[in-house]
């Protein structure tokens, strides 16, 4: 079985000796490198440029070193929203990654059936983040959502997420819930997909239960799409900023100000642009750290 | 005889579709508001609408502020997805048939450039694409879109190419095709459910985003979720006008996402993604 398994992403493994080592290659990556060069490094050097600098004019520029880089990291306001942030996004995989593969399993695997559910189940992600926004906005409202009437008029539970912060924090945390699931869900079904036949007339002749079956021959097929699951939710959920935006705007009062609210806050509701570009460097490096570190343990784990 | 389902719980097909009726219960709350008028939107309470009216659909369309907004996101929504196949498209070929000078270092910097949060651009973005006279054009929302585009796509094509056997490859060589022959007659039509889906992710990435797209632009390429941001008038939020855009924005990904649904359901078992 571990031998099987660890089949089961010979992609994932090199394979060296069919890989030819020609350097003409990056005649092919070229296109990409400058494409990316032109958005992305371009740009990343104006920030590094204003990330070390006190502008008070185009022409009045003072050097300040790492002063911005020390103020933001020490400021408690930076701090707080660091921790939600992180809140959210652990609440946002453990929620999300589970109810996605779950929603895999169950999906329907043949007929017209397969098209309507794949279809009806995408189309959240097919919205834009701020038509979603929108969408929770009137759907949690106590007086006119059908989300928030039904909570306040038939559970009989006091629900106003713009007075209050925790029902704030619920309704963003279901949004995303609601947005973000089929993506998993997705791709867990193209990756139960491809799981040969055999492998569950095996685990039929042996007299396997749903569950055995899902746990030794299911779940370990779908480390390869899981992991680019959770990488792509952690993220996309750690930078989120347009849904809670249109939703709560941050508030009520800080509940849900997460990093990039806070930093744009700053950068175009304050125009601080020093502080702002060295909060966008420090933001940007934790993500990949954290990432490579998720990346790191999700290619290891079950090797 | 040949089951490819696997083990089916009983109770699948039950808990699923009450998944699926919950998920469009938002979706189906915006379309009743989208054809009722803001008076019975605002005034009461009900399930079922009062009275039932087009007129904000007429709006839209007839409002030339509305669908001509919609029509620049379709456009460059496009036009992004198109050009970030054509640059990822060799790039991923040569990640997954080569060892380069770098490779690994380069695969890993792209895919850092889908981690940057959009605020962290929007200053720079700003002044770049005005100073190269890309500002308010469609394709200068196309290009700022490559940014987390292209990453994905690489990404994407080449886990699937990577699951194409480099024998093809080698066979091809040898009966006489150049890379770029053999590429283009033999090896696009063999991952051609590879493209779709990487085309479908491109599309709904573009067309959801609206950080960027409204930073870079004004009037001209002014995409329809901008224009949703301004419905706020004197007399308060136009909610139906709101949620019958709201509707509109999501017909064109269900369009697309009809076209490649076969490739989705088969096209990941090709390669490790």
């Amino acid at each position: 079985m571990s031998e099987q398994s660890t089949g089961a992403v010979q992609a994932d493994e090199p394979r060296p000796a069919l890989k030819r080592k020609d350097n003409r290659a990056w005649w092919l990556v070229l296109p990409v490198v400058v494409s990316v060069a032109f958005t992305a490094v371009i740009p990343l050097m104006t920030v590094v440029n204003f990330s070390v600098q006190d502008v008070f004019s185009p022409v009045d520029r003072v050097f300040v070193g790492l002063e911005w880089f020390r103020s933001i990291s020490r400021d408690p306001e930076v701090r707080a929203a660091l921790v939600r942030t992180l809140l959210f996004s652990a609440q946002v995989l453990l929620l999300e990654i589970p109810l996605g593969v779950a929603l895999a399993v169950v999906m329907p695997r043949r007929g017209l059936g397969v098209s309507v559910a794949l279809v009806l189940v995408a189309l959240p992600l097919l919205i834009p983040w701020n038509v979603v926004g929108t969408i929770w906005q009137i759907f949690a409202r106590g007086d006119i959502g059908l989300g928030g009437w039904t909570i306040n008029n038939v559970l009989g539970v006091n629900f106003n997420y713009t007075l209050d912060s925790t029902d704030a924090w619920i309704t963003v945390l279901l949004m995303d819930v609601w947005h973000w699931t089929p993506l998993v869900a997705l791709l867990a079904y193209a990756g139960l997909r491809s799981i040969p036949e055999p492998y569950f007339q095996a685990a039929q002749i042996d007299a396997a239960s749903a569950w055995a079956t899902f746990r030794h021959i299911q779940l370990p097929r779908l480390r390869g799409v899981l992991t680019i699951a959770v990488l792509l939710r952690f993220m996309d959920s750690f930078m989120i900023y347009t849904e809670p935006f249109v939703v709560t705007g941050g508030g009520p009062g800080n509940a849900t100000s997460f990093l990039s609210i806070l930093l744009s806050k700053i950068a175009v509701g304050q125009f601080d642009v020093g502080p702002a570009a060295a909060f966008s460097l420090l933001y940007f490096l934790l993500v990949q750290i954290l990432c490579y570190v998720f990346f790191t343990v999700l290619t290891r784990s079950g090797r | 005889m040949t089951r490819t389902t696997g083990r089916r719980l009983p109770w699948a097909r039950t808990v699923f579709w009450l998944y699926v009726a919950t998920l469009m219960l938002p979706l189906l709350w915006m379309f009743g508001m989208s054809i009722r008028p803001n008076e019975d939107i605002l005034g009461s309470f009900s399930l079922v609408p009062q009275r039932v009216t087009f007129d904000n659909y007429v709006t839209f369309f007839t409002d030339s502020s509305w669908y001509s907004s919609y029509l620049n996101s379709i456009v460059y929504t496009s036009l992004n997805a198109v050009m970030s196949l054509i640059v990822a498209l060799p790039a991923a070929y040569a990640f997954s048939r080569f060892r380069f000078a770098g490779d690994k270092h380069l695969f890993f910097w792209l895919l850092t450039n889908r981690m940057a949060p959009p605020a962290v651009f929007l200053l720079p973005f700003f002044q770049i694409y005005q100073s190269v006279g890309l500002f308010d054009t469609h394709l200068g929302v196309a290009i700022a879109h490559m940014l987390f585009n292209v990453p994905l796509a690489v990404w994407i094509l080449e886990g699937f190419m990577s699951g194409i056997p480099r024998e093809i490859d080698e066979t091809a060589a040898i009966d006489g095709y150049s890379l770029p022959r053999f590429f283009v007659r033999i090896f696009l039509p063999m991952i051609r459910s590879a493209i779709g889906v990487t085309a479908f992710f491109c599309f709904m990435f573009s067309w959801v985003e609206l950080l960027i797209a409204r930073t870079i632009t004004s009037v001209n390429a002014k995409p329809i979720a901008a224009t949703m941001t301004r419905t706020v008038s004197a007399a308060g939020v136009d909610w139906g006008l709101l949620a019958a855009a709201g509707v509109l924005t999501i017909v064109p990904g269900a369009i697309v996402i009809w076209f490649v649904r076969n490739y989705i359901a088969k096209g990941f078992a090709l390669g490790r993604v």
